[in-house]
């Protein structure tokens, strides 16, 4: 049994479907990829997986909890971290302060009037998110606002924002976006060294199809809200219909 | 500014130690400026205090409440009761009014915080204006109405009586312990409590708790994505400020144990948002200094009237000095507001984040001049302040 399973759900913006009877199982520590043309519902998909969406029927599980219904912090605080097609970040603040605000919900959790002591007083958290900043390449940084960031840095912040968290799932939707060949490649580093080092498990919704090859273990295909194909990199790679699924045939 | 280094305590305990110089040799440098007399000095405090508590909610996390003059009426009557019934000491006033305050604010940020933007302030405005009316209708028996509440020698005041100070001739004054809270005392007594308020607001802004109140404004869903439910977190916030605005409309009645439901009214609410932003929302030195611009400039534009301006413009020939005075006159007096609005309105236009916000730039400009102009001279005039 995976980690996170997604059950028959269902989900319509109006009347178009945006997510159509879909399932899905991923298992603990792998990487997972999620591709398939604009509009086939990846976005949608993570949005009902965090508690952004409600889906209209289906469950979710995630190690053996329905996060349906939930809060997304509560869903957050139960080990998922999410990266946003658009980054969201915390844009009047600096980027230490990005990274403070993830490491201290999980230290205090939800909730909690920590009204006398200073955010920078302790250490091990200044210490644990500088780190984090020098990991993903923002060390030097770290007192810029982030909203002056390019958005390929915004992206690489966010990440370090979910990362920090030490999360037991990491969902990220598109997460080089925007970023040139070079950031490209040091993510890629980036999200390898994460789970050679914690075992994370990750959804990984990609265009780029180095980045699919590069870091997937498996990979599933979406077209029109239903997941088409599902197997290892190369198995869809000489999918017929997975090319087909991509503007009638052109080649991966 | 692309870079915000943080602050060191130290750094903090020099800032917080000159804030504390400043506030307590008030009677001294307000002199010149004819300000340095107690009654003023202490609208400066209470009114700086009221600033204060609501920049934590509205300078941190956005939430702008258009109702916190209902917890400084809330203040008030606690603290007139206070008096009424256990005495003319101010402590147990304040701590009652405080409490009230919390809880009241504590009820209406719950039912507010539902939502945010404009609907939030739409709703905190109903609440005061409800209250505001409730003063003065259903509540009379504990507001007595538009003749305000007040202590007279026949209510109970127990502690008095037990400490055999029960019989007063005259005027009933509040008084610590036999010293009255009048005057300079009362200033003092004043000072005090702002010089804690500012201390918490210190603590507050550099805590991971404020870190929250930040964010909460920056970007509420990375919070909840984050973990972190904003609601407790913006309700606290409420909460403190009311208590803050508790604590202001107490002291305003150890001054003048005298309470009025025109305190709650709208004009009030709106004069603490102008106060804030005049001086700087989010800034921990900008609320105080709004709110003592604001008091000041009240205090001289609404002590003219028409004589003094004919006097000022005596020198101008007779037509125009007519035309002039009539024109002026809108702006001093009763017209005072027009001119506050004005004042707002250069600001907002001008230096949307308040005279803080100046007086960066000022020093911005002075530090790029002494490093050798490099990059052009700025273009911005240098405002006269
Ligand atoms: N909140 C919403 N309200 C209405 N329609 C929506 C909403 N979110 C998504 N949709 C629609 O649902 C469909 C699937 O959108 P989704 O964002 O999941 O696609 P995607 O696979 O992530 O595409 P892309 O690769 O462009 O990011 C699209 O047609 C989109 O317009
Ligand atoms: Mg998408």
């Amino acid at each position: 049994m995976g980690i996170l399973q997604v059950q028959n759900v269902n989900k319509s913006f109006g009347g178009l479907k945006a997510l159509n009877n879909v399932n899905l199982d991923i298992t603990e520590g792998t990487v997972h990829a999620v591709i398939g043309p604009n509009g086939a519902g990846k976005s949608t998909l993570l949005n009902v997986c965090v508690g952004r969406l409600a889906p209209d029927t289906g469950t979710v599980l995630f190690g053996g909890k329905t996060l349906t219904g939930r809060a997304p912090h509560e869903i957050n605080q139960m080990g998922v971290a999410r990266v946003f097609q658009t980054p969201e970040i915390f844009t009047d603040l600096s980027l230490l302060d990005n990274v403070m605000i993830p490491t201290l919900a999980v230290r205090d959790g939800a909730f909690k009037v920590n009204a006398w002591g200073r955010v920078d007083g302790r250490a091990e958290i200044r210490d644990r998110a500088e780190a984090i900043l020098e990991n993903v390449g923002l060390g030097d940084k770290r007192h810029h606002h982030s909203g002056n960031l390019s958005r390929g840095d915004k992206r690489r912040l966010e990440l370090a924002m979910c990362l920090v968290q030490k999360p037991k799932l990491v969902l990220l939707d598109e997460p080089t976006a925007g970023m040139s060949r070079h950031d490209t490649n040091a993510t890629i580093d980036l999200l390898a060294r994460m789970k050679e080092e914690h075992g994370v498990t990750k959804i990984i919704i990609e265009h780029d199809m180095h980045v699919v090859f590069s870091l997937a273990d498996r990979v599933t295909v979406m077209a029109q809200g239903t997941p088409i194909v599902e197997g290892t990199p190369n198995e869809i790679k000489g999918d017929s219909r997975v090319q087909e699924a991509y503007l009638g045939g052109a080649h991966l | 500014m692309t870079t915000n280094t943080r602050e060191t305590p130290q750094g903090d305990m020099v800032r917080f130690g000159l804030f504390t110089v400043v506030i307590l040799a008030m009677p001294i440098w307000l002199m010149p400026f004819g300000a340095a007399y107690p009654d003023l000095m202490q609208k400066f405090a209470i009114y700086g205090l009221f600033a204060i508590g609501f920049n934590i909610l509205f300078g941190l996390t956005g939430y702008l409440s258009f109702g916190h003059a209902a917890f400084l009426g809330v203040g008030s009557y606690t603290a007139v009761w206070s008096f009424k019934l256990l005495g003319m000491n101010p402590i147990p006033a304040l701590l009652l009014a405080v409490v009230m305050s919390g809880a009241f604010a504590w009820l209406i940020g719950f039912i507010s915080l539902r939502r945010t933007g404009i609907y939030f302030s739409i709703l905190t405005l109903a609440f005061a204006q409800m209250s505001y009316n409730l003063a003065y209708s259903v509540l009379t028996p504990i507001t007595n109405g538009e003749t305000g509440l007040r202590v007279l020698n026949s209510d109970p005041r127990v502690l008095d009586h037990m400490m055999g100070a029960g019989e007063v001739d005259g005027p009933l004054v509040t008084n610590l312990f036999g010293m009255e809270m009048s005057g300079l005392p009362g200033f003092y007594f004043c000072a005090v409590w702002l010089l804690i308020g500012m201390y918490i607001s210190f603590r507050i802004f550099r805590s991971p708790f404020g870190l929250m109140l930040r964010a909460i404004k920056t970007n509420q869903t990375r919070l909840n994505y984050t973990g972190i439910s904003t609601r407790p977190y913006a309700q606290t916030a409420f909460v403190i400020s009311g208590m803050y605005a508790g604590l202001a409309g107490a002291l305003l009645c150890v001054t003048d144990p005298l309470a009025g439901a025109e305190r709650m009214q709208w004009t009030a609410s709106g004069e603490v948002v102008l106060m804030t932003i005049l001086g700087g929302a989010g800034t921990l030195l900008g609320p105080m200094l709004g709110a003592g611009i604001i008091k000041y400039s009240e205090n001289i534009f609404s002590a003219f009237n028409e004589q003094a301006l004919h006097e000022i413009f005596a020198f101008l020939p007779d037509g125009i000095e007519a035309a002039v005075v009539s024109v002026a006159g809108l702006f001093v007096g009763e017209g005072w507001h027009l001119t506050l609005g004005l004042l707002f309105m250069l600001i907002v236009i001008f230096l949307p984040g308040g005279v803080i916000e100046g007086g960066q730039r000022i020093s911005a400009a002075v530090t790029r001049l002494r490093g050798g102009g490099s990059g052009g001279s700025s273009t911005q005039p240098q405002p006269a302040e």
